[in-house]
């Protein structure tokens, strides 16, 4: 019996192994109860779900797997990040330090070297690590899936649910791989792919599904570009969205603070190398994207998708796909302070944000200074670089950055969420215009009545410099 | 959450269809930290005047209502956002029970992750009830959750459709974690496998 012992199994997909590895228990036709090995914790979403663990007398289940920080609420100013004046984020900020202490929760507080962006601070510390199932009240969970993990965006109730059980009730997402064809031409970023990604598949094509990421260009970002490729999963409706694991997830993750070490880290990569996709393996749905005629992207309109070319034009009313996006387009002209037809390289702005979670880490601030380096601030433009972590401020000042930024007139601020959306002092004022590196458009986002463009940080330091958006290809790099 | 078998309580009229999330607590009160203390917020833009001045028609602002536990309502009750607040404001109330012809659907399930019970009636049978509730002295009704059945004291009776998991969960008080927590031998079992590194 030749056959006997050979074992006919179906090529895996990363999300098919994530997934089959982390379910505790399946009823038929129930959602299944999957394990969660790293659970992120900040101010805004997590207080009714420590209360209702107070109220239950329940505990954390693993503090060990549970890590928190503040970001959303914490001013970027420096005279007011120990003495913050909105008394609501004030009370969310105190809040979570009484509930980290009396749940034995570790928690990178404000002045802490590990404070920062949750979804910024998780990889830089080496907690985020391929094969992991990672959740955080945040819907931008989904960057973590850059490391080859499954990271999802969880509400309240679930926040409380996996303190209590570490575990999730989850319907299995589908699958979906996103190949991305050709490298990226020069001048085009991470965030121009994901933005161009968007555009093609909409603000919904993914809805349901997690989405891999794979392909040449793909392979040759770095960690922060796949970071930025999977923080922009969930503006097109995912899940998640992930990158196999490879030699340069390996090096970003080696020596840093809470990654396996010695023996364990030989075990871990071992491991990690049995996760990618194999040959083979099904999606439910597999899009193709072309990287090698991608341009620099400006998003115009109020949601991600409605974005052109930096050399486009705002689309026309007849360039609308249908009637439902012909209503969404008037709405957005109208809001945005646009004509249709009018040519991207001509709309001035009048603030410029460098930070958030897309675009907050080392890579980006050394791509925004490389830009602005030996320019200056238009007169007419209020610049604001916000450091995603405190490392990133720390790592970006030893390498001169912050100089830099402060040389060319724009200001250089304390880690936290910031201008990406308006919980803290960073806002626009209404009818203003932003090229902003973070990752929503919608209407009132950075503020009441603001107006959005989202932009690689190269783009929004061109835009800083010039007054208006500008083709970074062409730029005058003065070294 | 408490478990329920059979709840006995005054009954509230408040007849209006589609109620939404918006009128069952509105946003400036989504700030805060808590999940309790919303009792006081429930039906704030309808309950207090703009001065903060409790309106005396208003329903629950009247005896006996204001001491009642069941909520009779119009249809598509809980439309809206997705605020899990809403639950809360009802629970923190008091009101364990909405009776109304129909329920949206994320308040269906929010409701049900916080022990509140929604009884859909045929819309006459909710238009019988709120015509009692509103011109008795004092209304109770019965809800007999392992019957499936609401009652009054004059003979009045429905029965309502509930799903067994549902029915199950509020018999033994489980709420969805209470529910996982059953696995806890297998979280346990998970968590003592090899790992791979
Ligand atoms: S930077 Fe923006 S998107 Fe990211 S976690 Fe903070 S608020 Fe959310």
């Amino acid at each position: 019996m030749p056959f006997k012992d050979v074992k006919v199994t179906a090529p895996k997909s990363l999300f098919d192994k994530l997934w089959e590895s982390h379910v505790v228990w399946q009823e038929p036709s129930q959602p299944a109860l999957i394990y969660i090995d790293l659970h992120l914790v900040h101010e805004v979403t997590s207080p009714q779900a420590f209360e209702g663990l107070r109220l239950a007398g329940r505990k954390v289940r693993r503090t060990d797997c549970t890590f928190g920080t503040v970001d959303h609420n914490v001013p970027t100013t420096r005279e007011h990040r120990f003495n913050i004046l909105d008394p609501i984020a004030a009370q969310q900020i105190n809040t979570l330090r009484k509930n980290c202490a009396d749940f034995g929760v570790t928690l990178a507080d404000v002045g802490s070297a590990e404070q920062g962006i949750v979804h910024v601070i998780g990889p830089e510390l080496g907690l985020t690590l391929p094969g992991k199932t990672i959740v955080c009240g945040d819907s931008h969970t989904s960057t973590h899936g850059a490391f080859g993990a499954l990271a999802i965006g969880i509400g309240t109730s679930e926040v409380e649910h996996v303190l209590a059980t570490q575990t999730l009730q989850q319907k299995r997402p589908k699958s979906m791989l996103v190949r991305v064809n050709g490298a990226l031409p020069a001048g085009v970023t991470a965030k121009d792919l994901a933005l161009g990604i968007i555009h093609q598949i909409g603000t919904d094509g993914g809805t349901g599904h997690c989405i891999e990421y794979s392909g040449e260009a793909v392979r040759g970002l770095s960690m922060e570009g796949r970071m930025t490729l999977c923080n922009l999963a969930i503006e097109s409706g995912a899940r998640g969205g992930m990158v196999a694991p490879d030699e340069t997830t390996f090096a970003y993750i080696k020596g840093r603070k809470y990654a396996p070490q010695g023996e364990a880290w030989d075990k871990a990569v071992a491991y990690w190398k049995t996760l990618p996709s194999e040959e083979g393996a099904e999606f439910d749905r597999v899009v193709d994207f072309d990287a090698t005629k991608l341009e620099p992207w400006v998003t115009w309109g109020t949601s991600p998708g409605m974005s052109v070319p930096v050399t486009g034009r705002v689309p026309k009313l007849e360039d609308a796909r249908d009637e439902v996006e012909k209503a969404a387009f008037i709405r957005a002209y109208e809001y945005m302070g646009l004509t249709p037809g009018a040519a991207l390289n001509t709309v001035m702005v009048d603030r410029v944000f460098v930070g958030s979670c897309t675009n907050g880490r080392i890579e980006d601030m050394r791509a925004a200074a490389k830009v602005i380096k030996g320019h200056k601030v238009n007169a007419k433009v209020r610049m604001l670089v916000v450091p995603g972590s405190e490392w990133v401020k720390q790592q970006a000042e030893k390498e001169g950055l912050d100089r830099i930024f402060t040389a060319a007139g724009a200001e250089w601020r304390e880690p936290g969420c910031s201008m990406c959306l308006g919980m803290n002092p960073d806002i626009i004022a209404s009818g203003e215009r932003c090229a902003s590196t973070s990752n929503r458009n919608f209407e009132g986002r950075q503020g009441r009545g603001g107006r959005t463009h989202l932009v690689s940080p190269e783009m929004a330091a061109a835009a800083a410099v010039t007054g208006h958006f500008t083709d970074v290809r062409q730029w005058d790099y003065k070294e | 959450m408490q478990p329920m078998r059979i709840h006995r309580g005054q009954a509230i009229p408040l007849g209006q269809a589609n109620i939404d999330t918006d009128q069952i607590i509105p946003k400036q009160f989504l700030k805060r930290i808590e999940r309790t203390g919303y009792g006081p917020f429930l039906f704030n833009d309808w309950r207090y005047a703009s001065d903060g001045q409790p309106k005396p028609e208003f329903v629950i602002n009247r005896e006996p209502y204001k001491h009642g536990t069941i909520l009779i309502a119009g249809k598509n009750f809980g439309c809206g956002s997705s605020r899990e607040h809403a639950a809360w404001a009802l629970t923190n109330f008091g009101i364990l029970v909405v009776i109304a012809p129909s329920f949206a659907d994320i308040f269906h399930s929010n409701a049900a992750n916080n022990g509140l019970l929604t009884v859909a009636l045929p819309e006459e049978k909710v238009t019988e009830l709120l015509a009692k509730a509103e011109s008795r002295e004092k209304y109770e009704l019965t809800i007999d959750v392992e019957k499936l059945t609401v009652s009054d004291a004059e003979g009045w009776s429905a029965n309502f459709p509930l799903d067994s998991f549902r029915q199950h969960c509020l018999l033994n008080g489980l709420d969805q974690i209470s529910l996982t927590l059953q696995r806890a031998a297998a979280i346990q079992a998970f968590e003592d496998r090899p790992k791979p590194y």
